[in-house]
């Protein structure tokens, strides 16, 4: 187990960048304590992939340097590493058994037979294999076989750190979220560095202690699941997370408040705004109706089964979502919005107005 | 995909089937038709029931040119599949070498059949040929007009020069489909290349394999064109396989009975590899 | 990918060599004159007269050159009759079901097996029969018992990658079949028409057994030029090396053309 610092990285699949667009991971800096469940977390082309398999040592970043708890592991090899990885499809040895894949990894470093035997019982047992170890690996089916890959990362002792890319990609929907609380289940019990990589926020945010947000190579907020959702830094973070994403509505400021359409409109940070393109980014489900309020025309109302998603729009054009609950009434054509002041916050050119990036 | 039921696509097949059909059926009826018949000329036919059939799997010849023709298939692919997988194993997956290495192989399987035998023909002649100087140099007494070991190492040379390109191009193809994932897993698992090898390369190159060995033992098994411009055969008949026997039985004798009776054992012999290879497959695909 | 050790890398070049040595041989002697073939008293790697005296004879006997001309035909005529044929049929094992599909399938394939050794008999009858005996469209005719069903097969698995919603969206947009066809679908699997058209050529051209025994004089492909050659004139290795030469050219050009075709062709593992 390690922790890991990642330093100024910077990779390019090109031979020669340039410009910075050139770069598939513009600068990433960041620390991760020892035993810690991590999610790197963005759309696709943002650079996860690319980062985690810098930290597993498939790849070799063009500037930077990462440490494994102060080595400089920069330029090892994966085996110097002492990682694991769990791979976007199952990949697992077709012609073994399951007991064969699992002692894999430790029969090749050479370890006691006696001792592979425990291992090897005791992971299945963890992962619900045991029932399943004389049987060819290629019979299961994609979650076992899943779990197998995962297995042999768990069955050495050294390992520094097991990274995911997109494990439940292949996964039926309904075995999805069993395998992922297993893995949650798994990293809370035996305390091992996990970092996950995902597009998909419900996997992120269910598994990690921390989420890393990236977009377009950089790293845009990193914090816990629920700093991301109430105090987005970016307006990225605020789309991204939450179903439906964070409502930006463009404002003005004046005189240290915030002005929706001319009406005044309370903000936690509306002091720090100073310049450039304002906007007030409040949540769906801190927006409300109320007999006072910004006027609106409701467009559209969608009921997916406990809340009621309502789009609006106020006077100059700026769409809204609600999120109404069960039980609340819902105005027929025009209604007024009251923002909840706690809950709506300023960002300044996307960012998070007086945030420290 | 979801195939729909629709038995109006008998309209789509159709002239592939006539086309095939006049080609192999009305052969093979007139095959049938010699083959228990027997003429004395002046179009004149008697019916000889199964009397070709016993004549021709009794004969020496029969059994001789059958024997010849299995030991060239298997040391041929004793030798092909696995040089041909030696060889795609060590070539390049990508970069600006890969077209210059496929184009390049693949040439040996584009000459036309009769002048791979002339070309092998020119490098083996005594005093005039590359191979028989190489060979000669050595002091190793070397003529395959005229000595039987002689003319079967030249044709197995042959045949490894002219087919070894298509298995090693049918597992380089089944190579390159490999996805990285695995090979990146093995390097994590710690594992030696030996072992990359055999638990992860070989079981991926099952379906390749099947095809290329099924294909080299049906196309080695009917070889004809090269062996009769190399050797015709000789010297004597020690260089006879069944399809040169075949088509001097057929052509050269006008021997209608016992060619036509060779025809159908040499072609059940086929059609049961045939319909190996496609039950073999088949289960490839379903796995 | 595991690093090779720096010899194995060098492997192909071995090998490669290996390859194209009788490939030069064939042309050095082609270059030779017939003094210094036939000098048996000194032997040299390289050609010592250089001479273009075989390719000049080739070039200017209408024997010759008209061998060359017969081959190319019935290639060509095959190649287009095998196509066209196994299209509309790859459509309909790709996209339906239907009775006896998969026995009809199995024995086309089989057919792909069967020993030319067996057919010549009967197929010099047949061919007599039908009065196109010593025509290229015997041959033509005859390698497509073995290029058809390879045609259908290639095709077929190159359809089976185009999703079946671009017909119907076709046909929601209002095409009618063929022109959907001809417009839409066979642009989609131009890749797969290559690759079969290169396969179709391969296995035609490089044919002897039937090409010879088909033909006599009219239609005399160069494959049955060649083999009289050598029994015939005695020692006329340099004639005779030409004209094996110049029966490399078609071979390398068409896998020069078609040579990205055929890295996606196994790419689908359909080969």
């Amino acid at each position: 187990m390690a922790k890991i610092s990642i330093e100024n990285l910077r990779h390019s699949y090109l031979s020669a960048p340039t410009r910075d667009d050139d770069f598939a991971l513009k600068r990433v800096h960041l620390d991760w304590a020892d035993g810690g469940a991590y999610a790197l977390l963005g759309p696709s082309g943002c650079g996860k992939t690319s980062l985690l398999n810098l930290i597993s040592g498939l790849l070799h970043p063009s500037e930077g340097k990462i440490l494994f708890d102060g080595k400089d592991v920069t330029l090892a090899t994966p085996e110097q590493r002492n990682i694991a990885q769990v791979f976007q499809f199952p990949v697992i040895y077709d012609t073994m058994t399951v007991y064969d894949n699992l002692a894999f990894p430790l029969r090749n470093r050479g370890v006691a037979e006696a001792e592979i035997k425990t291992r090897v019982e005791t992971i299945a047992d963890m992962l619900e294999l045991s029932g399943t170890l004389k049987n060819r690996a290629s019979g299961l089916t994609a979650d076992g076989k899943q779990k197998i890959s995962l297995g042999r990362g768990l069955v050495r002792s050294d390992v520094n750190v097991i990274m995911f890319d997109e494990p439940l990609t292949v996964i039926d929907p309904h075995l999805k979220w069993q395998l992922r609380s297993k893995l949650k289940e798994l990293q809370q019990r035996i305390k091992r560095t996990m970092i996950y990589v995902t597009h998909d926020q419900t996997e992120a945010l269910t598994f990690a202690d921390q989420v890393v947000v990236m977009n377009n190579g950089e790293v845009v907020q990193s914090g816990t699941p629920i700093e991301l959702f109430e105090k987005p830094k970016h307006t990225f973070v605020g789309h991204f997370i939450g179903s439906p994403g964070m409502n930006f509505i463009p404002c003005e400021m004046k005189g240290g408040k915030a002005f929706v359409g001319g009406a005044s409109v309370g903000a936690v940070n509306a002091t720090e705004a100073k310049s450039g393109k304002t906007e007030l980014g409040i949540r769906p489900e801190f927006v409300s109706f109320a007999a006072k309020g910004l006027d609106a025309d409701i467009v559209k109302v969608a009921d997916i089964g406990r809340v009621r998603i309502v789009e609006a729009r106020l006077a100059g054009g700026y769409p809204v979502k609600l999120v109404v609950e069960e039980g609340h009434e819902i105005p027929a054509k025009k209604a007024k919005l009251a923002f909840d002041a706690e809950r709506s916050f300023i960002y300044e050119n996307s960012w998070l107005a007086g945030a420290a990036r | 995909m979801n195939k729909t039921l629709n038995n109006k696509a008998w309209w789509f097949v159709f002239p592939v089937f006539l086309l095939v059909a006049f080609n192999a059926l009305i052969p093979l009826m007139t095959v049938v038709n010699y083959s228990v018949q027997e003429t004395f000329g002046n179009n004149e036919f008697f019916w000889a029931g199964t009397q070709w059939f016993t004549d021709i799997l009794k004969s020496d010849r029969f059994h001789a040119a059958l024997g010849r023709s299995i030991f060239f298939t298997l040391v041929v692919l004793a030798i092909e599949i696995p040089l041909g997988l030696a060889v795609a194993l060590t070539m390049p997956k990508k970069g600006p070498w890969v077209s210059v290495c496929l184009i390049l192989m693949s040439l040996p399987l584009l000459i036309p059949w009769n002048v791979v035998g002339s070309m092998w023909n020119i490098m083996a002649l005594p005093n005039i040929g590359l191979l028989w100087h190489a060979i000669t140099f050595f002091g190793i007494d070397y003529n395959y007009t005229r000595q039987t070991g002689d003319a079967w190492f030249t044709l197995i040379l042959m045949d490894v020069w002219h087919w070894t390109s298509l298995v090693a191009l049918l597992c380089y193809a089944g190579l390159v489909s490999i996805p990285d994932a695995y090979y990146q897993a093995a390097k994590i698992d710690g594992a030696k290349p030996w072992a990359v090898f055999r638990f992860i390369q070989l079981p991926k190159l099952k379906h390749v394999l099947t095809i290329a060995i099924l294909l080299r033992f049906m196309d080695s098994f009917m070889i004809y064109t090269e062996v009769i411009v190399l050797t015709g055969g000789g010297p004597g008949n020690s260089t006879t396989f069944l399809s040169i026997d075949l088509v001097k039985y057929a052509l050269g004798q006008f021997d209608l009975g016992h060619a036509a009776a060779m025809s159908i054992i040499y072609f059940l012999i086929i059609l049961f590899a045939s319909w190996l290879f496609y039950t073999l497959m088949m289960r490839n695909q379903e796995s | 990918m595991t690093r090779q050790k720096s010899l194995w890398r060098f492997a192909p070049v071995f090998y490669i060599i290996f390859l194209m040595l009788p490939i030069y041989w064939l042309i050095s002697m082609s270059v030779r004159t017939t003094n210094e073939i036939l000098d048996t008293t000194s032997f040299s790697f390289i050609p010592r007269n250089f001479t273009l005296d075989s390719y000049r004879t080739i070039f200017t006997d209408e024997s010759w050159y008209g061998a060359y001309i017969n081959s190319i035909t019935y290639v060509a005529v095959n190649t287009v009759i095998s196509i066209i044929v196994a299209l509309p049929a790859a459509y309909a094992f790709s996209r339906y079901r239907f009775l006896g599909d998969k026995h009809l399938f199995f024995w086309l394939l089989s057919n792909r097996m069967a020993p030319p050794a067996v057919f010549v008999l009967p197929f010099v009858n047949l061919y007599s029969a039908v009065g196109l005996f010593d025509t290229p469209w015997a041959v033509a005719l005859a390698h497509t018992l073995f290029n058809v069903p390879l045609a259908v097969w290639i095709l077929e698995g190159f359809m089976g990658g185009v999703p079946k919603e671009l017909d119907e969206t076709a046909y929601v947009d209002g095409y009618s079949f063929p022109r959907f066809f001809v417009r839409i679908f066979i642009p989609t699997i131009s890749a797969g028409i290559g690759v079969t058209a290169f396969f179709c050529f391969m296995f035609s051209w490089v044919e002897m057994l039937l090409a010879k025994n088909l033909t006599s004089v009219a239609a005399k492909p160069i494959v049955a030029a060649m083999t009289k050659t050598a029994s015939t004139s005695g020692y006329e290795l340099g004639l005779l090396a030409a004209a094996g030469v110049l029966t490399l050219i078609p071979g390398a050009l068409v896998v020069y053309f078609v040579r990205n075709y055929i890295a996606k062709g196994f790419a689908l593992g359909r080969v």
